[in-house]
């Protein structure tokens, strides 16, 4: 009795297993074959966006000539959690280059003080501190009121294109209702405060930290060092 | 023959998992702000049974009735991972628009119910036309109520198309109201409760209405729970 409830036991065991084996085979075949399309789309869907607020096609030149290793995905440092920006874990700066010189960085900046839950902004800064444009990554703003800071509703995020510290004095960074320079749709207003006010402060510590932003960890130029005897190798 | 048929009018219309059967709630309350986001996870959601049904099926001999819910709840859960990470791959806009309900297919319960009452008790061809009636019945429910929700919150209809189908498709967004200044209700959550009470009424009306000419008594007005 014992031994044919053993035995059952046994084999519907041994059935779920081969179940969970099979399904697993299936998912890492299928992760294996997806996963170089999903990272390319990823990073295209990334280089896409990055173009809108930063056109010039000079900063995604993809050429390993030695002068021109300017893609702006390949010159990223890691930023510090810093109250400025918002943001509570390191994250990325994207700088773009022309001939060795830093021209433009992509900030991320999280506003805190949206309606509902964060404000994500990738904001593009020139060098000379002006804003070559701003998108909005990630909101939870009510649909249909406060959304329309997304590009996919309304323009209302260019307005900040060629905007800057110097050209707007720090209490004209306010919605028109507060005194300020800057529109505002009537019914939602806090969610485009919390924008203005996460633009200026990311433009503030773009100020302040200029040299951390655009410094050169000389490991770019070993990178080409190093691609440069590659070359000469493969010549040989 | 007949039993194709029966399975078809089944899905769409007699035990609609949307409308009668009130499965799958999550996502046809979450989802259906507009027509486009409805019918896009209806279809992933129809693929999703179809699949399922179709991969069941052909093994239901050899799963013991024990465990034939945590089996189950396997394959559909690999499945689901299969075709995210597909859509991921080959249709990156479309995952972004749908990218976290995807996963939730798994929970929807209408998917592990078909498994359970049909696909663990019938040959492969009929499962599988099963599992994609009953999902193709959820997607005209979750269409439905994302056109209605759409049009009386935003006065459009399609918005959204171009991130399915690449920007050309933008010429097709209808403006239907001009100038709408949008109803935010029905886009908001209560919105969904009441277009969906709205269109099982309007189920249950045409049922009634069909009953009564034919002189059948009592129609059945109970949502079928039997599953």
């Amino acid at each position: 009795m014992t031994d044919t409830l053993i035995k059952h036991a046994i084999k519907t065991a041994g059935t779920m297993l081969v179940f969970a084996l099979v399904g697993t085979a299936l998912l890492a075949y299928v992760f294996e074959v997806t996963r170089t399309p999903i990272e390319n789309s990823e990073a295209e869907a990334r280089i896409a966006l990055f173009k809108q607020i930063l056109p010039d096609e000079a900063y995604y030149n993809d050429d390993d000539d030695e002068a021109h290793d300017n893609h702006l995905l390949k010159n990223i440092i890691e930023i510090a959690p810093n109250p400025l920006l918002g943001n509570k874990t390191p994250t990325k700066a994207y700088r773009a280059k022309r001939h060795h010189k830093y021209e433009a960085v992509i900030l991320e900046a999280i506003a805190h003080d949206g309606y509902s839950g964060d404000i994500k902004l990738l904001i593009a800064i020139r060098a000379d501190g002006s804003i070559s444009g701003v998108r909005v990554l990630a909101h939870k703003e009510t649909p249909g009121l406060g959304d329309y800071i997304d590009i996919t509703h309304s323009n209302w995020i260019n307005q900040f294109n060629n905007e800057s510290l110097a050209k707007t004095p720090a209490q004209q960074w306010q919605v028109k209702k507060d005194g300020g320079q800057f529109d505002y749709m009537a019914g939602a207003t806090i969610t485009p405060r919390a924008v203005v006010k996460a633009i200026f402060k990311a433009l503030q510590y773009f100020e302040e930290n200029k040299q951390v932003v655009f410094f050169d960890e000389g490991a770019d130029k070993k990178e080409i060092k190093q691609k440069a005897k590659e070359k000469k190798k493969h010549k040989d | 023959m007949s039993i194709y048929k029966d399975i078809t009018i089944n899905g769409l219309w007699k035990q609609n998992p949307g409308v009668v059967q009130l499965l799958g709630l999550c996502p046809t309350l979450a989802v259906t702000t507009t027509a486009v986001n409805g019918l896009s996870l209806g279809l992933a959601t129809a693929l999703v049974m179809a699949a399922s049904n179709g991969s069941v099926s052909p093994v239901r001999r050899f799963i013991p009735n024990e465990i034939r819910v945590p089996v189950f709840i396997l394959v559909i859960a690999a499945l689901v991972t299969v075709i995210d990470l597909s859509i991921n791959a080959f249709a990156h806009p479309l995952h972004k628009v749908l990218g976290i309900f995807i996963p939730l297919i798994v929970v929807n319960c209408i998917v592990l119910a078909r498994v359970e009452s049909f696909a663990a008790k019938n040959a492969p061809v009929p499962s599988i036309l099963d599992g994609f009636m009953m999902g193709l019945g959820l997607t005209l429910v979750l269409g439905l109520l994302g056109a209605m929700r759409e049009i009386i919150g935003k006065g459009s209809l399609f918005s959204g198309l171009d991130l399915v189908f690449g920007p050309a498709a933008k010429q097709f967004v209808l403006t239907i109201i001009p100038d709408y200044h949008g109803f935010l209700l029905a886009v908001l959550p209560p919105g969904a409760f009441l277009g969906l009470g709205i269109l099982i009424a309007a189920r249950n009306w045409i049922e009634i209405r069909k009953a009564a000419k034919t002189n059948v008594p009592t129609p059945q007005l109970e949502p079928a729970l039997s599953h």
